[in-house]
């Protein structure tokens, strides 16, 4: 019982960060209606700015001046979310007009480019993040079991993050002028709202998102290269799972999944990495529209 | 008549290569070649990105590999083994992505090509991480030595041959038209009475076969099948190629492979930054050059005579 409950524990550790990225999609995809292969090498961005600033800036750039984690919390999400606003004004907003398969296929070449570029000057099996606070290090008793005070704060903070979104975009008038671009740009722009803007912001938004979840997911794997592509892409099989027609879905598929990854680990290790492919399997075969799926 | 001309330089090119370049990367670019084609009949041809056809390449090598080399099977059995292979979880594949459209669709056989390449790292056989190492090439029909370079590429020449023709039968027929129908407009063709889903299966299953095809015959030439091949970055290289060369040409993916095949391989010794530029390369033809290579000169061609038959009329 006890391995069970800190398994699932550990799983919702994940699920916590494929809710933020999986939440990350859904918000770019309702608004430019582009999935954002590069939300994998945003998320790896987000991480390496965290351990860049902690340990390189004085030896790269001779700054001496150290970023440390509550630092980067801000940071990064900052600099990764720039880079997206910058990558949907110069590039991505030239295909609005094409296929979307355009988009995914940009995005792809910047995954490489980012991916190729980390990968010259880190090791591709990891770099520990040292800057782990001291606030937060050793292990949490809940009672019936014991664990690392870090986790539960970054499953805390994540869920925070990911709810708070969800609150703004369905509960606030931001988001209902979000929602309404969603639903119907021309109409929006006519009633006088930026569009355009807004889709900017929102790109750079879910961005920031996935820069955060970078952030927070540094402590506990190792920083590397390839960290965010093998992740997106389980992502992306949440995300056929969920639908990307609600945010509230993307949240909960993203949680639930992690918590299926982290059970399959008690039961049968071997299938862990693979479990969520099955379950999109099962889905695609009984609701190919996704649990809340909406198909656009 | 312009596809004639190309189909003359390809087999004249085809048939010298060998003795003006290392026959062993020619076969490689062969490979990619025919991979890329059978990639293009479904991106091309039928408008469906698919995300995991390196599970069928990189897949199929490891069960032709495996037949070759544990069950003794003859080469072409071994080949016809992994291609057989990728025809049956392209079927499967094709079955479960084709209830997804668009977007959705790249990234369900993204998904699914992982399971293969999971598979791939994990089962017993396939070497783990250092892939499947060993595989004999064997003698061909019994009696012809395959461990010659010279025998070797002209085998895996004719295979090409076969597996391109098998394609350009494919797009040139009626078939190939209601692909291209539904490409252009998936409602319009259901209206007008086509089975548009059984259409779409069948291009992917053909299209994932002949992938199979391709990734066997490289596994015989390189007597390796290596986790690479079933890694999605293959699947996304192959993207590129089509891209390159021109989705929806005959000729374009031929080109297209060659192209990055041997700029991948010219700047082997530059380590990671020859995935800076294959994604720099990507995004400048994404932005602006989407018709590609022969997509560009086609439609050069065809301006021209738009501009003569204009200048006639007056």
């Amino acid at each position: 019982m006890q391995v069970i409950l800190a398994q699932a524990l550990l799983g919702l550790n994940v699920g916590v960060f494929y809710a933020m990225l999986s939440l990350g999609l859904a918000v770019i995809f309702g608004l430019l209606n582009i999935i954002n292969f590069a939300h994998g090498a945003m998320y790896m961005l987000g991480a390496f700015i965290a351990l860049i600033g902690y340990s390189y800036l004085e030896q790269w750039f001779g700054i001496s001046l150290q970023i440390g984690f509550w630092g980067s919390l801000i940071v990064a999400p900052l600099v990764v979310g720039l880079l997206g606003i910058i990558i949907e004004r110069t590039m991505l907003k030239r295909l609005a007009d094409l296929d979307h398969i355009y988009g995914l296929l940009l995005t792809f070449g910047i995954t490489l480019i980012l991916q190729g570029l980390f990968a010259n000057y880190f090791n591709v099996s990891g770099t520990p993040y040292p800057g782990q606070p001291e606030v937060l290090g050793g292990v949490l008793n809940l009672g019936f079991m014991f664990f690392p005070t870090y986790r539960m704060f970054a499953i805390v903070f994540s869920l925070v993050v990911c709810f708070a979104t969800w609150y703004v975009i369905e509960h606030t008038r931001l988001g209902s002028r979000l929602r309404a671009g969603v639903e119907n740009p021309q109409l929006t722009q006519a009633f006088g709202l930026n569009v355009p803007l807004m889709v900017t912001l929102t790109f750079g938004f879910g961005a920031a998102l996935a820069g955060l979840a970078g952030v927070l997911a540094a402590p506990i794997y190792s920083v590397s290269p390839l960290m965010g592509a093998d992740l997106i892409i389980v992502v992306f099989a949440v995300v056929v799972i969920g639908g990307m027609g609600s945010i509230m879905g993307a949240i909960l598929s993203g949680l639930a999944l992690g918590l299926v990854e982290g059970l399959t680990k008690v039961f049968y290790p071997p299938a862990a990495n693979t479990v969520i492919f099955f379950l999109m399997v099962l889905v695609l075969l009984f609701r190919p529209a996704g649990l809340f799926g909406k198909e656009k | 008549m312009m596809n004639k001309v190309l189909f003359a330089i390809m087999l004249v090119a085809g048939l010298v290569a060998p003795f003006l370049a290392y026959p062993v990367f020619v076969m490689d670019l062969l490979c990619f070649a025919l991979f890329a084609c059978a990639f293009n009949l479904l991106l091309g041809y039928a408008g469906l990105l698919s995300f995991g056809h390196a599970a069928f390449f990189g897949g199929a090598a490891y069960i032709a590999g495996h037949a070759l080399k544990v069950w003794g099977f003859p080469p072409l059995l071994g080949i016809l083994a992994g291609t057989g292979f990728a025809f049956l979880i392209g079927t499967v594949f094709g079955f479960l992505a084709i209830r997804r459209q668009g977007i959705y669709f790249a990234m369900v056989t993204l998904a699914l090509a992982q399971i293969i390449y999971f598979l791939c790292l994990q089962l017993p056989f396939t070497g783990g991480e250092n892939g499947l190492q060993g595989i004999p090439r064997g003698e061909l029909l019994g009696f012809i030595d395959l461990g010659n370079e010279i025998t070797m590429y002209y085998l895996v020449f004719a295979i090409f041959l076969v597996g391109f023709g098998i394609i350009y039968r494919a797009i040139h027929s009626p078939f190939g038209e209601v692909l291209q129908a539904i490409r252009e407009n998936e409602s319009r063709a259901l209206s007008l009475g086509y089975d548009v889903d059984r259409f779409k299966l069948l291009a992917f299953v053909l299209s994932a076969t002949m992938a199979g095809l391709a990734g066997s015959t490289k596994a015989l030439v390189f007597q390796f099948a290596s986790l690479t091949s079933a890694h999605w970055q293959t699947s996304g290289e192959v993207v590129l190629m089509t891209l390159v060369g021109g989705m929806g040409t005959v000729f374009g993916p031929v080109l297209g492979a060659i192209t990055v095949a041997t700029l991948t391989h010219e700047l082997g010794s530059f380590g990671s930054w020859v995935q800076v530029i294959l994604g720099t390369i990507f995004v400048v033809v994404v932005l602006v050059f989407r018709r590609g290579i022969i997509g560009e000169i086609h439609h050069f061609v065809e301006q021209r005579k738009a501009a003569r038959a204009s200048a006639d009329n007056d």
